[in-house]
């Protein structure tokens, strides 16, 4: 059980509307939210396991299994389908032999789709990690990929 | 007041020595537009080049000036003469320019686009002059990318605050008269008179009160929001202090997308440095205004940007809308009084506060006054951020602004998912409130999206839909089961299993969901259907009779073949094909087994880009039976 669950809580006062922030900060301390992590949190703010999963999982920021060593977000907002962001996440599903929202067996990338990023103009994008590939195309993805390890 | 009225003078000396620079001063953008497209990079090589060659120049980061389709920017200042702007800047033009710029003083004309002095260089035009810049009206938009926006002089410097020290010096019922006068309508949709709501607030009963900033910009498509808290932070912050102090709050919560780290960032440092300068915390500029200032990120729910599912994700609770009245600003957050203004209606007070109501009616017409920001995305040639004033046809923002389409114009989606898909004979409506509601479509946050030849409708109204059905929150039926209906149907039809009687359902559904659903996302979620059936019933006719796409979108209805007399035999389509789909020796016309083929496309683009390939690929579908 990684120890520093307790110095994350103990910055949050023990109101629901800290609920939120807690899973953010757990998730982005320990990449996904464990079940362990969750009982320490029901018992934290004194609620129950099953209001922590209900509110989590309502939202798709959160996890519940590891994620890869790179995760890769496909824009599929409005601009980015229209220019082909859907062909890129099939390309990517059948590249890596996963579904969205799953993780490589050997760990090297997770996939996810995302609403939008924001960077409509430079459409279609991906990000893997925190960078931002703008202007994407089949042929060019797979050459980036070879980057991440 | 007087410290920050001290520090009000120093920030303009400092503004004063930036204008009349000593050293080169480079500027780059770097929101996040900027940054995907390379703009990190950039600074690290700007930041090699003068170490290596000894110059003395600083480099500052501004936001987003709004046209993305030139980024990324570097603009380079000399002592004496004006900013000069260069567009796609990449590594390789970077070193031509500096040595021409930096090192040999003349700005390179070639790889310029615009000037942004009072005295014009020659054979460089004015950046505001440029076809894309000049119809555009910038109120909200007017610091961007000019200033640095992690520095709070840059903006004290162009009158920053002094909206909010105008608003200080007023009675907050004059204030919320002075908003009424100005006529601003909600930036965030539905376009609901400001001080209407501002007024319920301010005379609801109750000690504590909450003004929230809605920044959960989560239309597919649309990025106004990110782009002003990333270039001016400061006149959001501004505007909230503004309306806090009109309906007498004392808390103000930033409600903002998790997906916008740099945004939030920027605001992170930006309340700092307020609570520096004393425009946070208890007695404000020595008045007895208390408010402060909290972030709250959002989880990823596009629901959240209505206004009680919003509340509800605040609270730590699933983001789910509750059913009006009381409406939140009698009865939100914890039960207390809430006044939610959107991100750009909050931007744009600082500007009437500063300039008068009567100065903001001179914009935009009667009924709706002002400007509007609008991301023009999509098939279109001059894609960016831009603002316009209210009534603009859309016909001006499309040609004038946008530069035209890239093949021919078919289709504009205005308001997100919300909205609706206009058609060409729409290309003179007035963008308003009223105008967009006539055709069947919204203004919505401001998100416009241009579709040409190759976009297939009944896919765009798909994608939409299907969007909107996995964003229900699930709460009521027509939204949870109607758009769930209404994918099934739309994907039937773009699989080519569509019958007639479909579009009558399509069409009674929606209505239905149009009617009964509990919140906005459900209301107007069948808007594209609806509207894409009345102006492209066509379209959906063809792909169920004829089984055809003309777009070549659908992949049911597809195929793709190799043109044997173009096919240079160069094997690029054999060593990119995923499945072996391609065969064929090489320097002979290849063959494509269409039983192997999955459509991927990337035989198509390879085809189309590699200079070796002869455009031989090409995608077909049925002939139109008539």
């Amino acid at each position: 059980m990684p120890e520093n669950i307790d110095s994350i809580l103990s910055q949050y006062s023990r109101t629901l509307d800290e609920l939120i922030p807690i899973l953010q900060d757990v998730q982005s301390e320990f990449g996904y939210i464990g079940s362990e992590l969750v009982k320490k949190i029901s018992r934290y703010l004194r609620i129950s396991e099953n209001q922590i999963y209900g509110v989590a999982s309502f939202y798709a920021q959160f996890r519940f299994t590891a994620p890869g060593r790179n995760s890769i977000r496909v824009c599929l907002g409005t601009a980015c389908h229209v220019r082909g962001g859907a062909t890129l996440l099939e390309m990517l599903e059948r590249g890596l032999e996963i579904t969205c929202g799953e993780t490589t067996p050997d760990g090297r990338f997770d996939l996810e789709r995302v609403a939008c990023l924001g960077c409509c103009a430079l459409s279609p994008v991906v990000q893997i990690n925190k960078n931002i590939y703008s202007r994407m195309t089949v042929t060019k993805l797979t050459e980036l990929l070879k980057v991440y390890e | 007041m007087n410290k920050l009225k001290e520090k009000i003078v120093l920030a303009k000396k400092k503004w004063e020595e930036l204008e009349n620079n000593r050293e080169p001063i480079i500027f780059v953008g770097a929101a996040s537009c900027g940054r995907a497209a390379g703009a990190l990079e950039l600074i690290n090589e700007i930041g090699t080049f003068i170490k290596d060659h000894n110059i003395k120049a600083r480099i500052i980061q501004v936001g987003c000036i709004g046209p993305c389709y030139l980024e990324p920017l570097v603009d380079i200042k000399l002592p004496g003469e004006p900013r000069v702007s260069y567009n796609n800047v990449n590594t390789k033009t970077l070193q031509v320019i500096l040595k021409s710029h930096l090192i040999e003083g003349k700005p390179h004309v070639k790889l310029s686009i615009g000037h942004f002095g009072k005295d014009r260089y020659k054979d460089i035009p004015h950046f505001f002059e440029l076809p894309m810049l000049k119809p555009q009206v910038r109120i909200v938009l007017r610091n961007c990318g000019l200033i640095d926006p992690e520095d709070i002089d840059h903006y004290l410097a162009v009158d920053g605050y002094q909206g909010f020290m105008n608003a200080l010096t007023m009675k907050p019922d004059d204030v919320i008269a002075t908003v009424r006068q100005a006529g601003l309508r909600g930036r965030g949709g539905a376009g609901f008179p400001t001080f209407r709501k501002w007024t319920v607030c301010r005379n609801a009963p109750g000690e504590q009160k909450y003004l929230i900033c809605n920044a959960d910009e989560g239309d597919p498509g649309a990025f106004m929001n990110r782009s002003l808290i990333e270039s001016d932070t400061h006149a959001v912050l501004e505007g909230m202090l503004i309306a806090g102090y009109a309906i007498g709050a004392s808390k103000g919560i930033i409600y903002i997308r998790a997906e916008y780290p740099l945004a939030i960032e920027r605001l992170k440092n930006a309340l700092q440095q307020m609570r520096e300068n004393g425009l946070l915390g208890n007695n404000i500029l020595g008045s007895n205004f208390n408010f402060d200032i909290k972030i709250k990120e959002g989880a990823g729910a596009f629901v959240c940007g209505e206004e009680t599912a919003l509340i509800g994700s605040i609270e730590g609770k699933r983001g789910m809308p509750r059913s009006r009245p009381p409406f939140p600003a009698i009865a939100g957050l914890f039960g207390c009084p809430t006044i939610i203004n959107n991100v750009e209606t909050l931007g744009t007070l600082p500007n009437i506060l500063r300039n008068g109501a009567e100065w903001y009616t001179r914009y935009g017409k009667e009924g709706n006054r002002g400007t509007k920001t609008f991301s023009l995305v999509g098939k279109i040639r001059r894609p960016g951020l831009i603002e316009v004033q209210l009534g603009t046809p859309l016909k001006e923002i499309i040609f004038d602004i946008g530069g035209g389409v890239q093949k021919n114009f078919k289709a504009i989606q205005t308001g997100g998912p919300s909205g609706g898909c206009l058609s060409e004979e729409f290309l003179e409506l007035p963008v308003d409130y009223e105008s967009l509601a006539s055709a069947g479509s919204i203004m919505g946050s401001g998100g416009l999206i241009v579709m040409d030849e190759d976009t297939c409708i009944v896919d765009v109204a798909k994608y939409f839909l299907d969007f909107t059905q996995k964003e229900s929150c699930g709460k009521c039926v027509p939204c949870r089961v109607g758009t769930r209906h209404m994918v099934e149907i739309l994907e039937r039809i773009t699989h080519g299993e569509g019958v007639p009687e479909d579009l009558l359902a399509l069409r009674t559904l929606g209505e239905t969901i149009k009617k009964g659903a509990l919140c906005g996302l459900g209301q107007t979620a069948p808007n594209p259907v609806l509207t894409t059936l009345r102006y492209f019933r066509n379209e959906y006719i063809e792909h169920i009779k004829d089984r055809r796409c003309r777009a070549t979108v659908c992949k049911d209805l597809i195929e793709f073949r190799v043109i044997k007399e173009k096919c240079t035999g160069c094997q690029s389509c054999v060593r990119v094909c995923p499945t072996g789909a391609i065969t064929g020796p090489r320097s002979e016309p290849h063959n494509l087994d269409p039983t192997k083929c999955i459509k991927c496309r990337s035989c198509y683009e390879v085809c189309r880009y590699e200079a070796i390939a002869g455009d031989a690929i090409v995608i077909r579908s049925a002939e139109k039976k008539s």
